[in-house]
């Protein structure tokens, strides 16, 4: 009974939605990267970084929108050293996105403490506030789950949904997916692999890099170190449940801070006091597994995800 | 006739290669070739695997870099290595590997590239539209909305000529078009292929099959070795010499005279195992056998059991009158059986290794390592001497073996398996994909095994190469065998017959 009252109340898919929202934005950064056929495993180093750059601009004076747009190119940044390394010089990209994350996370970590040598706990900062849509916001549940939300959490949805057009309406997604799925169709028709996939991966570091700006500059209004905690490695599992497709994996992203925010909830009922509280931290990461589990055996991974595109040798 | 074959009319060539040479590594794939093609003219270009064609034509298309020369189309030079120049100058090129997208729609892959990467949008209804007339023209029948990767071959090489097409190609390059089709389906091609000549295309047409290319072509180009060794008009030569130009010699098929069998090396009874059913057979020394059959009826589980991949489930084999205790790959090496694998890409050799680690894979235990160390100067002397022995035409010893044709390592493999003096080979379709050439240097070979007294297993889907070469034949047939027929007793329409499961209800 107590879970139904959680499910219907408009707090819980507020909160929800919130905590998709970063997830959102790295998920698709993730996803236009592998549509190309890069695997970029800098996600959770570049999240740390356009967490903190976000959040560090404001600080230091930059309006709202400024920081942002300061995460995404600190974001870009680092996407054109991933793709730089991974795509002409096709060295492993596992390799090249490990040695990314561990780079984005340390350069955060100094340049945090080189700009604030002597501080305990972070500044905080006048973060994004909820933006009521008029009439829209009104509608019972949908209105405060949905409509009641910070801009860039809107921002998160039109990304994805602008993200799907490209994709899959105009001749540059089109080339997109087809360096993901054979680059050497792609160089027949005198397209060039590289530029295609190095765009993509700066664009996508870019957004991975405003998804960390997310957690700092809207769900809270500070800087922690571990506050990224895994999620670029949650998206990364996200684009595999939705089959590569932004719709579902924009859905994917809902679901899983869903459980999430029900984990919250439901330690506070009576269900908490009888049943340890990392049960229930463990919950949104065991049902992600049950779904992925199910969502991936029909998914069709880009055939060429991975595989390094080299001209002229055989 | 000639009047309609030399339609082609003179005059500016739409397209001409000057000088071209390529190299890859210390390969030397293309050497200072020239040539021209003029508008309405079909020329092919003839060789043997490894001659240098497809090489050839990636330079023309700007795929691959050329080292020296230069392409013109149209009377301007093309730039090197701009596949999009080629394209924009109305060159189009169908690869024998196809390059389409899997995943994509088939008029997805026809538009990609053909707009501007900053449109708005793709307009599906008029691709898909010219997408259709072309189809009606050219009688390339496919549907716009199929995913690719559902299309069988044949529609698959329909969209790579579409997309061709689609960009208003004026010459068209294919690469073996027709190795990957029916017969019914090469037929329909070159239906397509004189519509578009009779609208004024040029085509290249890169083929080792000679009747194809006495069928279409207007002038032939013979490639060997990387070398332009003739040119000739169609109406001026005939299928015997473009073979002999081709091979560097005579066509001279190996004549195999009957010889009395020797005692049972190996024999089945009553063998199940995967697919087989109570298969009985014996190879005997001094003889082919021969299986005839439609692929995929047990031939790959045949030779899989006598190599010892496969393990029998019921039924007898016995080694020279005797039951092996055991029998797996390396007993089966051990007992001397040879094998010559049906995919030498995938269970021949190992594509990054060199030659060296490639000719002794099945004997670096036992003839090349000492006190568990590799003994690599004695490996690279053999090596050495299996090139030199089989003919094998490569740089070296250490060149990787992906590097070479499917004739030269199917050479390799040949010379790893008949130094070891094999008791039995297992041959399983050991001629497939290789040219002419390097067909009778295998099948000698086979012959020159079967006089020194190895029993010989040889799995082939091609009749005339069971037929030529084998003193017994059976026929495989949904995991059956037949009895055995001798040389000679055993006419092609009854072999059919066999083939086609007939005549097992009494044999069994």
């Amino acid at each position: 009974m107590e879970l139904l009252d959680i499910l219907l109340s408009a707090s819980f898919w507020a909160a929800a939605i919130r905590i998709a929202s970063p997830l959102i934005f790295a998920t698709i950064g993730e996803l236009i990267c592998e549509r190309a056929g890069v695997l970029n495993l800098g996600i959770e180093g570049i999240m740390v970084a356009g967490a903190f750059a976000g959040w560090i601009s404001v600080w230091a004076g930059l309006p709202l929108w400024g920081g942002v747009a300061v995460a995404m190119f600190v974001g870009m940044a680092f996407g054109l050293l991933h793709s730089v390394l991974s795509v002409p010089f096709g060295l492993s990209q596992h390799v090249v996105g490990v040695g990314i994350t561990l780079l984005a996370t340390s350069v955060t970590f100094y340049t945090y403490r080189v700009v604030l040598p002597e501080v305990s706990s972070p500044p905080k900062i006048e973060a994004f506030q909820p933006f009521e849509i008029p009439l829209l916001s009104d509608i019972p549940l949908l209105g405060p789950a949905l409509f009641s939300q910070t801009p860039l959490t809107y921002a998160a949805f039109v990304v994805a949904a602008l993200t799907a057009f490209v994709l899959f309406r105009t001749p540059l997604g089109l080339a997109v997916r087809a360096a993901g799925e054979n680059p050497s169709a792609v160089a027949a028709q005198g397209l060039s692999v590289t530029a295609i996939r190095m765009g993509a991966v700066v664009v996508g570091s870019g957004l991975m890099a405003v998804g960390g700006a997310f957690l700092t500059m809207s769900a809270f209004d500070s800087f922690f170190f571990d506050m990224v905690g895994g999620r670029g490695w949650i998206c990364i599992a996200l684009v595999v449940f939705g089959a590569w497709r932004p719709g579902k994996a924009l859905l994917g992203a809902i679901l899983f801070a869903a459980f999430d925010a029900l984990q919250i909830r439901v330690q506070q009922t009576s269900l908490g006091t009888v049943i340890p509280y990392q049960i229930f931290l463990m919950m949104p990461y065991v049902l992600s597994i049950l779904a992925l589990v199910l969502m991936s055996r029909s998914a069709q991974v880009p055939a060429a995800l991975m595989v390094p595109f080299n001209k002229g040798t055989r | 006739m000639t009047a309609l074959r030399m339609g082609a009319e003179r005059g500016d060539p739409v397209l001409r290669m000057q000088g071209i040479t390529k190299r890859f590594g210390s390969v030397t794939a293309n050497e200072d070739i020239s040539f021209s093609l003029h508008k309405g003219e079909v020329i092919a270009l003839l060789g043997e695997n490894g001659a240098g064609k497809t090489t050839l034509m990636n330079i023309l298309f700007g795929q691959y870099l050329a080292d020296e020369g230069m392409v013109e189309a149209f009377g301007k030079p093309l730039p090197a290595g701009a596949p999009r120049a080629a394209l924009d100058a109305g060159v189009g090129m169908v690869h024998q590997h196809f390059t389409l997208a899997d995943n994509l729609t088939v008029w997805e892959n026809i538009a990609l590239g053909t707009q501007g990467l900053g449109a708005f949008s793709l307009r599906p209804a008029r691709v898909k539209d010219k997408i259709r007339d072309l189809s009606a023209r050219f009688h390339l029948s496919v549907d716009p909305d199929a995913r690719v990767g559902a299309l069988t071959v044949g529609e698959r090489q329909r969209v790579e000529i579409l997309k061709a097409l689609y960009r208003e190609a004026k010459v068209l390059i294919l690469d073996e078009p027709t190795a990957v089709l029916t017969p019914q389906e090469t037929d329909a091609l070159f239906a397509t292929l004189r519509e578009a000549i009779s609208m004024g295309l040029s085509i290249v047409f890169i083929s080792h099959k000679l009747h194809e290319v006495m069928a279409i072509a207007h002038r032939v180009l013979v490639l060997r070795h990387g070398r332009l060794v003739a040119e000739r008009g169609i109406g001026d030569t005939s299928a015997e010499e473009l073979a002999s130009i081709m091979v560097g010699g005579e066509v001279r098929a190996p004549d195999v005279p009957a010889m009395p069998a020797g005692p049972a090396l190996l024999t089945l009874s009553k063998a199940s195992a995967g697919v087989l059913q109570d298969v009985n057979l014996s190879l005997n020394a001094g003889q082919i056998t021969g299986i005839a059959g439609v692929s995929g009826n047990g031939q790959g589980a045949l030779s899989d059991l006598i190599s010892g991949v496969l393990s029998l489930q019921s039924g007898e084999m016995q080694i020279a009158g005797q039951t092996p205790a055991q029998w797996d790959a390396r007993t089966a090496i051990a007992h001397g059986v040879g094998r010559i694998p049906e995919d030498r890409h995938k269970t021949g050799t190992i594509a990054d290794f060199d030659l060296t680690e490639n000719a002794i894979l099945e004997t670096y235990q036992t003839d090349f390592a000492r006190a568990g160390w590799m003994d690599w100067t004695k490996a690279r002397r053999h090596t050495e001497h299996l090139i030199q022995t089989y003919d094998v035409r490569c740089p070296g010893p250490d060149t990787r073996i992906r590097l070479l044709s499917g004739g030269n390592m199917q050479k390799l493999i040949l010379g790893r398996v008949l130094e070891e003096n094999p008791q039995i080979i297992v041959a399983n379709q050991p001629v497939r994909g290789l040219d002419i050439g390097a067909v009778n240097y295998v099948h000698a070979r086979l012959a020159a095994a079967r006089e020194s007294g190895s029993a010989i297993l040889l799995i082939s889907e091609d009749l005339d190469e069971i037929m030529k070469l084998s003193d017994k034949i059976h026929v495989i047939s949904e995991g059956r065998l037949s009895p055995a027929f001798q040389r000679g007793a055993l006419t092609v329409a009854e072999l059919g017959k066999w083939m086609a499961g007939q005549g097992f209800a009494h044999a069994s």
